[in-house]
């Protein structure tokens, strides 16, 4: 493979990772946000391999491999777990309409591109222009943390601005020190269990997940 | 040995008239075999169209001189799309003088004046058709040219003939926003040709039809005229989708064999796209027309993502 073909493979990639984060936005049922989430791992697995191959980091294979059993495989089978044990797979609701977060989205990878493309004009590296592209990503999840009532979606959320950030890492710099993204991931793992347990007990408590009801903390007046 | 170019050019008028109700009625059997229907055949459009043709017209008194009109506009601005879209060859007299934009206006004027005619008669089926029909065409429209657009920004022309030669010149090769343009413009082809999960083309039900509602009064020639007319403009969009994303095979000359093997690549083209086609029709259900707006809002999210692609991947 040659590198030219390679930093076009790594964008495309890019183009599928900034797809499936828009697919999360819009989607409506459960199983297929978790199914994108899964995807868009999957596409951030290759692409990191595809980094290091362009890199010649060596550290970024293990990482590519740690993505894929993480994003791909484990925090999508705790996610279905929780969504059959919590039996919360119908219609997600949303507080903004779609197609107004549809155009809110695009406005954020305008704005992403806007205030990377300073950063992009100083980098040399191969995958300087996927950049703007991790950072929409990352604005992405945080617009679906806002925009949806639910937990488990702002969860998803959270988890698909992680991928944009691990994104980033690996565009901007060629991934972080191997430690750091070592951590970074027994974190993510961490937390979906703390996750899990929370899932539970906001069930049990209010009887919905929905954060709407958690205005109410206070006693009936 | 070379062709002249307007015999390429009536050639390839001669084929989009006379292969594209085989290529309706393919979709069709493909779409019996996989419901477990007997199939009428891949020459029954033909039949249908013959038949039409010999039956007289019923006209209602009130009809104005758009209701007589409209089908030969229709008939007549899909023989010229199709004279503008390069199915055989690069070398079409008349694709100098129109280009992609001109080709989404075409289609606009056969639209416009279907929902006028279907409003003419002054029956509550037209008039509602031609509203859902409106109300299509208004999301469509600037999903379809922003598609193409995108398109076009790659090959840095508007003008098909000049996007396939871009295309075969090997400059582009890994686009992501070329993917993304393709993803949209299938979208838009299948609510700009009335296929299933915006209108189903085979109901009469009056609660889901859209297209048919508007040309629900119509009969005998007129009838005949619109229904072959609506098979060319499946045949024109799928060579549509072939002349700007996958090219390859149409000839660049006038040479002959390089146009008789055109011919062939098309033929299979139009074979695998029928089933694709059919294989999406019956995967998906009819969507809610209330629906249709998120479908159609994520066509033109995935041409602007396209077009956003290209200025920030490429």
């Amino acid at each position: 493979m040659d590198l030219n073909v390679a930093a076009q493979l790594n964008s495309f990639l890019a183009a599928f990772v900034l797809l499936t984060a828009f697919g999360m936005l819009v989607q409506r049922r459960m199983y297929g946000l978790v199914h994108l989430f899964t995807w868009q791992g999957f596409f951030l697995s290759i692409n990191t391999a595809v980094v290091g191959f362009v890199a010649g980091k060596h550290h970024l294979y293990i990482s590519s491999i740690l993505t894929l059993s993480l994003k791909v495989i484990l925090l999508p089978y705790i996610l279905h777990v929780l969504i059959r044990r919590l039996k919360v797979h119908k219609e997600v609701e949303v507080v903004v309409n779609i197609p107004m977060t549809m155009m809110m989205g695009i406005a954020l990878v305008i704005f992403s591109y806007y205030l990377m493309a300073p950063v992009t004009q100083l980098s040399t590296l191969v995958t300087r222009s996927t950049l703007a592209v991790a950072l929409a990503t990352v604005m992405i999840g945080l617009l679906m943390m806002i925009t949806r009532k639910h937990a488990v979606t702002q969860i998803i959320g959270f988890l698909a601005m992680e991928n944009g950030l691990f994104f980033a890492a690996t565009s901007a710099t060629y991934g972080m020190p191997l430690v750091v993204e070592l951590g970074v991931a027994l974190d993510i793992l961490i937390a979906a269990f703390i996750f899990g347990i929370f899932f539970f007990h906001i069930h049990t408590t209010f009887d919905s997940l929905d954060v709407d009801q958690m205005a109410r903390l206070k006693e009936e007046d | 040995m070379k062709l002249y170019r307007f015999v390429i050019e009536f050639l390839q008028l001669a084929i989009l008239l006379g292969v594209a109700p085989a290529f309706t009625g393919w979709v069709r059997m493909l779409k019996c075999w996989s419901q477990g229907r007997t199939s009428a055949g891949i020459f029954q459009p033909y039949r249908d169209i013959l038949k039409l043709f010999s039956k007289d017209i019923f006209l209602a008194d009130n009809a104005s001189w758009i209701f007589r009109f409209t089908p030969y506009l229709v008939f007549g601005t899909a023989v010229l799309a199709g004279a503008i879209i390069p199915m055989l060859s690069l070398e079409l007299p008349i694709a100098s003088t129109a280009d992609v934009i001109v080709l989404v206006a075409l289609f606009a004027i056969a639209r416009f004046f279907t929902a006028l005619a279907g409003m003419d008669i002054g029956t509550a089926f037209g008039g509602m058709g031609s509203s859902r029909e409106m109300t299509i065409a208004s999301l469509a429209e600037p999903a379809m040219l922003m598609a193409i657009f995108t398109v076009s920004l790659a090959s840095k022309s508007t003008s098909l003939s000049q996007m396939v030669h871009v295309i075969y010149s090997g400059q582009i090769a890994l686009r992501p926003s070329l993917a993304f343009a393709f993803f949209a413009f299938i979208l838009i082809a299948l609510a700009e040709t009335g296929r299933i999960p915006v209108d189903n083309p085979a109901t009469h039900l009056e609660l889901t039809m859209i297209h048919e509602a508007m040309i629900l009064e119509y009969s005998g020639r007129h009838l005949a005229l619109i229904e072959w007319a609506s098979m060319m403009k499946l045949f024109l969009f799928v060579m549509l989708g072939v002349a700007a994303f996958a090219p390859w095979g149409i000839a660049e000359s006038g040479d002959i064999i390089a146009i008789s093997l055109a011919f062939v690549f098309m033929l299979l083209k139009l074979v695998i796209v029928g089933i694709v086609l059919v294989m999406i029709e019956t995967g998906l259900a009819k969507m809610r027309i209330f629906r249709l707006t998120e479908f159609l809002g994520s066509a033109f999210l995935l041409a602007t993502l396209g077009m956003l692609s290209f200025f920030i991947l490429e």
